[in-house]
């Protein structure tokens, strides 16, 4: 085994595996980035409850984003088995989003937290943390030689994976457009995509991103069931 | 219900005989008609062509009643509300209103409103309203969410609905005949008239214009002499497939130099901007010839248009744009460029031309290829024998009413039981159940989500008394700005580029998908120039002017519309009728004769099927008549049931006549009437439906009527883009957990109209049951030669976005992380 080397892999259930600073990750096609040698998920920008607080204010967006968030993480839980799950920031929609979650869905947070470790990094929509669910608050983490924190710091930052962006990424052919969720890397840090069922997406050619990387990073792409790795020259911008 | 002939001598105050008598004119038997309906207080439906003095007609009985009372002993308020489908018509109609009212003096106050008519304007309208006001559906919908509007309406006489044809059929029109509903309510003694071309089913637009049960009185007006119509036998050959008609345009010139003025229809705005650029190639003469369609600039349609009314446009190459509206005297001949696809649209196009009522319209169509050479020749035949199109059935969305209902309650406090009555007089809602219209209520109070955990959230709310009211002023003020049924494309603004900055003059605009497909560099033909694509700046698509005579990118071909169930049997009947073959050109009959001795001549009441092999794939070709639509659903779900049989499906098009599957396995063993089994209309249909993107936009449609979510917040306009995500967002997540929710039933629906054909599909498949009869053939057929030619222009859909992500996928070792 080449452990040193940098090119990404297909694996068979759809997911790429790739380096980013030295550390070997895990892209899975729902949104999720798998770190096994730490048996750790990682998911960004939930986003629970944002259809309540749409609500609130007279727009009725249907109520279920929340349960279909938790359904699909805890899809990703049982498929990997993992010791750690780290919520990367913004975990909920806002200050008042934990009061709004219906009842089952606490229970489903409650049954994902058993048996694993569960992490919440705080983010700008969540600055506080969760007051009442299971699991421990923190600003960032090391892990190996990765560093996880919300939201990405200004500058080119070896080893640093966030959320925050909501990357996604736009590629055109015969004649149409398809606009899917990403994550974006150089190989030397790491954008997770949003993972949120309500969650809007921000394109990876939008000037946010350029700070973050020394040359064009790639996307990952989330297809229906596998990752596509994009180059930056196929991407394009919205307008 | 039809009542005794009106007794002469007619009923004209002699101040209007008057004007008649200085004007030349005798006022006509239908505009006494008219007259003396209103005196009875009858609602009225009156159908007249055009050049028939039908605006005049529908606006005489409030004229003289106007005229008859002292200013002083009037009424407060409008005394009749004018509603047009067109901002343009609405304009244009008070301008020729205000001829009589000048000449005879009346004291009468006209006025209009759309939404181009400024704030300040639109509130002395209010302060001060006039007799009459002139204006749109929308500007009816927004009325109705306005809390002054009863006492407003409280006076209103009479409400004139024009163009009805045009309007009935469509959610606008839902939107629009429960709107009338709410007017009713303020003013139970208002009269309804509705104008209308002619129709074929006049008893449907009666019940639509009245307040059901009740059914308008009818009014016919003298039908004008038949049109001339004939078909363009080009000296040239007439091409095997395309929609450009290029082949006739030299015919088409010469024709136009011997009209006075000409309106030179086409079905797409990429054809319009072809012909246009065609016929200025081969204008040695330098004739007056102009372009108008919808995405040019309002300022440079109305230029066009203004032009045209002067006199000083000698043709006008026009769109759908055209079909409806402002009365020009001047035009005395309409050509139709590539087949009519229905025999109404024809006649309302035909009709556009010479309105004086004596002298017949004079019409030429050019058809763009041998199929459409068979559907004009049935045009014509069908005109000829005043065969018209019928409507398909039509229930009331009930998204509409979501909005509807939204608005009502923003207006004053109502009981759902005044709701519920109230709507159903309305013609398209006059069968909903109790059931849709509480779903429909409950909708719009918290959403109608089976998880009721937005208890503590809602848009309206019942008080004490029981009646419901919008929650707040700030939500009513968002409702008002998401009023209407038309919901546009996202689109991008066409602008000059000045310097790097953009901000230039704007020429128009675009759906955005189209310049998703262009680069940069590339050139493209619009406004009948050839524009260099620079680039995409927020919502304006830079171009500048460009050397090239012809653009890079060609124009879009093919038809919006699809041709018509009725047209579809006379073509299908026409090819069956040998006699009828030696009414058509040489080489189009060669073709048919040529198809009988290759193959078969499709028979009328069943489907030929051909299979072939060529160039290492094998074919299936069939031959249906029933519209581009249906053929689109039938091949998408052909191709699951082939991809189950195992013969491996490539890909399939289709155009309005045909439809061409191929695969990699023969398909001449299958059994045919087996695979076209009216059964895959449900399971499948359902399965791929689902997943179609199809549905995705027809959910966001019907998301932003209904209010789900808006088109605008206040101040800034959302971006098309960013709303076509977040609806296919929620799309997702509502049909995985509440798949009967009512704005996914609105949306199946839709669907199943709009873009599916289902209906005529199924009508189709109940047709051919065992009569589908296979030829296997050693190579293509002569029918089957101008489907063939339109393979490569569309990619098979379903996985067609992974496979765009699929090819865009780039190689690793070459641009790698290293």
């Amino acid at each position: 085994m080449t452990g040193a080397t940098n090119s990404p892999v297909r694996l068979p259930c759809g997911s790429v595996r790739l380096t980013v600073n030295g550390e070997a990750v895990t892209l899975r096609p729902s949104g999720a980035l798998w770190l096994e040698q730490h048996q750790t998920v990682v998911v960004a920008d939930l986003h629970l409850e944002k259809g309540s607080a749409y609500a609130a204010r007279g727009q009725m967006l249907p109520p279920y984003d929340t349960a279909e968030t938790l359904r699909r993480l805890t899809q990703e839980v049982a498929a990997l088995g993992p010791g750690r799950l780290i919520l990367l920031g913004d975990s909920l929609h806002d200050g008042k989003a934990e009061a709004r979650l219906a009842p089952t869905d606490v229970e489903q947070i409650d049954r994902l937290a058993q048996g694993l470790e569960l992490l919440w990094v705080i983010g700008n929509h969540d600055a506080d943390g969760p007051r009442h669910l299971p699991g421990q608050t923190l600003d960032e983490i090391t892990i190996g030689k990765l560093i996880l924190r919300h939201e990405p710091l200004p500058t080119p930052q070896p080893g640093e994976v966030a959320g925050h962006l909501h990357p996604c990424a736009k590629v055109t052919g015969k004649g149409r457009s398809v606009r899917r969720r990403c994550f974006a890397t150089d190989g030397q840090r790491l954008i997770l995509p949003a993972f949120g069922a309500y969650a809007g997406g921000l394109n990876l050619r939008d000037a946010a991103f350029s700070p973050l990387f020394a040359k064009p990073p790639i996307a990952a792409a989330l297809g229906k069931d596998q990752v596509h790795l994009i180059g930056w020259s196929q991407l394009v911008a919205d307008r | 219900m039809e009542r005794p002939a009106p007794s002469l001598p007619p009923t004209l105050p002699s101040q209007f005989e008057d004007w008649f008598a200085a004007k030349g004119w005798a006022a006509r038997d239908h505009q006494i008609a008219m007259v003396q309906r209103a005196k009875v207080g009858r609602h009225v439906l009156l159908i007249a062509p055009t050049g028939g003095g039908k605006t005049l007609a529908g606006f005489l009985p409030s004229l003289i009643d106007l005229s008859q009372t002292p200013a002083s002993e009037r009424a407060e308020g409008i005394h009749t509300l004018y509603i047009s489908p067109l901002k343009a018509l609405a304009v244009d109609v008070a301008r020729n209103l205000m001829a009589p009212i000048e000449e005879m003096g009346l004291p009468i106050r006209v006025e209009s409103r759309t939404g181009d008519t400024n704030l300040s304007k639109r509130q002395r309208q209010k302060a001060n309203p006039p007799d009459i006001l002139l204006t749109t559906p929308e500007q009816l919908a927004l009325f109705c969410a306005w809390d002054g509007a009863r006492a407003y309406f409280a006076n209103l006489k009479t409400v004139i609905i024009d163009e009805v044809h045009a309007l009935h059929g469509s959610k606008r029109g839902d939107l629009l005949c429960l709107g009338l509903a709410r007017l009713q309510s303020f003013a139970p003694a208002m009269r309804r008239v509705g104008l209308s071309a002619t129709v074929e089913d006049p008893d449907r637009l009666r019940r639509w214009i009245a307040p059901r049960p009740e059914v308008a009185d009818l009014v016919l007006g003298t039908p004008g002499a038949p049109p001339r119509i004939e078909v363009l036998l080009s000296d040239q050959r007439v091409p095997w497939a395309g929609h450009s008609a290029q082949h006739a345009m030299a015919e088409v010139y010469e024709t136009l130099k011997t009209a006075r003025t000409a309106l030179v229809f086409v079905n797409t705005r990429w054809q319009s901007e072809f012909a246009f650029q065609e016929l200025w190639r081969l204008n040695e003469d330098n004739l007056p010839i102009a372009l108008h369609h919808g995405a040019l600039a309002p300022e440079q349609r109305r230029k066009v248009e203004a032009a045209m009314a002067r006199g000083e446009l000698r043709a006008v190459v026009c769109t759908s744009t055209l079909d409806l509206g402002i009365d020009w005297g001047a035009v005395d001949l309409v050509i139709q460029l590539a087949a009519p696809k229905g025999s109404s649209r024809l006649v309302q196009r035909i009709g556009r031309s010479n309105h004086r009522l004596d002298e017949p319209s004079r019409a030429l169509l050019v058809p763009a290829n041998r199929f459409e050479m068979l559907e004009c020749q049935a045009a014509l035949e069908a005109v000829a024998a005043g065969a018209l199109d019928g409507d398909p059935p039509r229930t009331g969305a009930l998204d509409v009413l979501a909005q509807h209902l939204m608005g009502a309650c923003c207006g004053e406090a109502l009981s759902s039981e005044a709701l519920f009555a109230e709507a159903r007089s309305a013609a398209p809602y006059e069968e909903m159940s109790q059931q849709d219209f509480d779903d429909v209520l409950s909708f719009v109070s918290n959403g109608g989500y089976a998880l009721r955990t937005y208890d503590q959230f809602h848009r309206i709310v019942t008080g004490q008394d029981g009646l419901w009211r919008v929650r707040n002023p700030q939500t009513a003020q968002r409702h008002r700005l998401n009023v209407g049924a038309i919901v546009a494309g996202a689109t991008l603004n066409i602008r000059v580029s000045s310097g790097r900055h953009g901000g230039g003059r704007k020429i128009g605009e675009a759906e955005e998908w189209y310049f998703e497909q262009l680069t940069p560099g590339d050139t493209f033909l619009f406004g009948g120039e050839v524009w260099r694509f620079e680039g995409v700046s927020g919502m304006d698509a830079r171009v500048t002017r460009s050397a090239d005579k012809e653009p890079k990118i060609p124009s879009w071909g093919g038809t919006k519309f699809s041709m018509s169930t009725h047209l579809a049997e006379r073509v299908r009947d026409m090819i069956m009728d040998r006699d009828h073959w030696q009414h058509l050109p040489g080489d189009v009959q060669d073709w048919l004769g040529a198809q009988a001795a290759h193959s078969a001549i499709p028979a009328a009441d069943g489907l030929l099927v051909e299979t072939f092999p060529r160039g290492g794939k094998h074919y299936l070709v069939c031959y249906p008549f029933e519209g581009r639509l249906a053929h689109t659903t039938l091949a998408m779900l052909l191709t699951r049931r082939l991809d189950r049989l195992g013969v491996a499906p490539l890909g399939f098009v289709c155009n309005d006549y045909v439809l061409c599957i191929w695969a990699m396995k023969p398909m001449d063993g299958l059994d045919l009437n087996d695979l076209f089994q009216q059964d895959m209309l449900g399971d499948d249909l359902e399965a791929w439906l689902d997943d179609s993107i199809m549905l995705k936009r027809m959910f966001r449609h019907c998301a932003l009527i209904s209010g789900l979510i808006e088109r605008r917040f206040t101040g800034a306009e959302k971006s098309g883009r960013q709303v076509t995500f977040s609806s296919d967002l929620i799309y997702d997540v509502l049909r995985k957990h509440q798949p009967d929710h009512l704005l996914l039933r609105c949306a199946r629906a839709d669907a199943a109209v709009g873009m599916l054909d289902i209906r005529r599909l199924g009508d189709f498949l109940q047709r051919i049951v065992g009569k589908v009869r296979g030829i296997s053939l050693p190579k293509v057929s002569p029918f089957a030669v101008p489907v063939m030619m339109e393979i490569g222009r569309e990619a098979i859909a379903g996985a067609a976005q992974e496979a765009i992500l699929e090819a865009a996928a780039f190689d690793l070792i070459s641009e790698a992380l290293s």
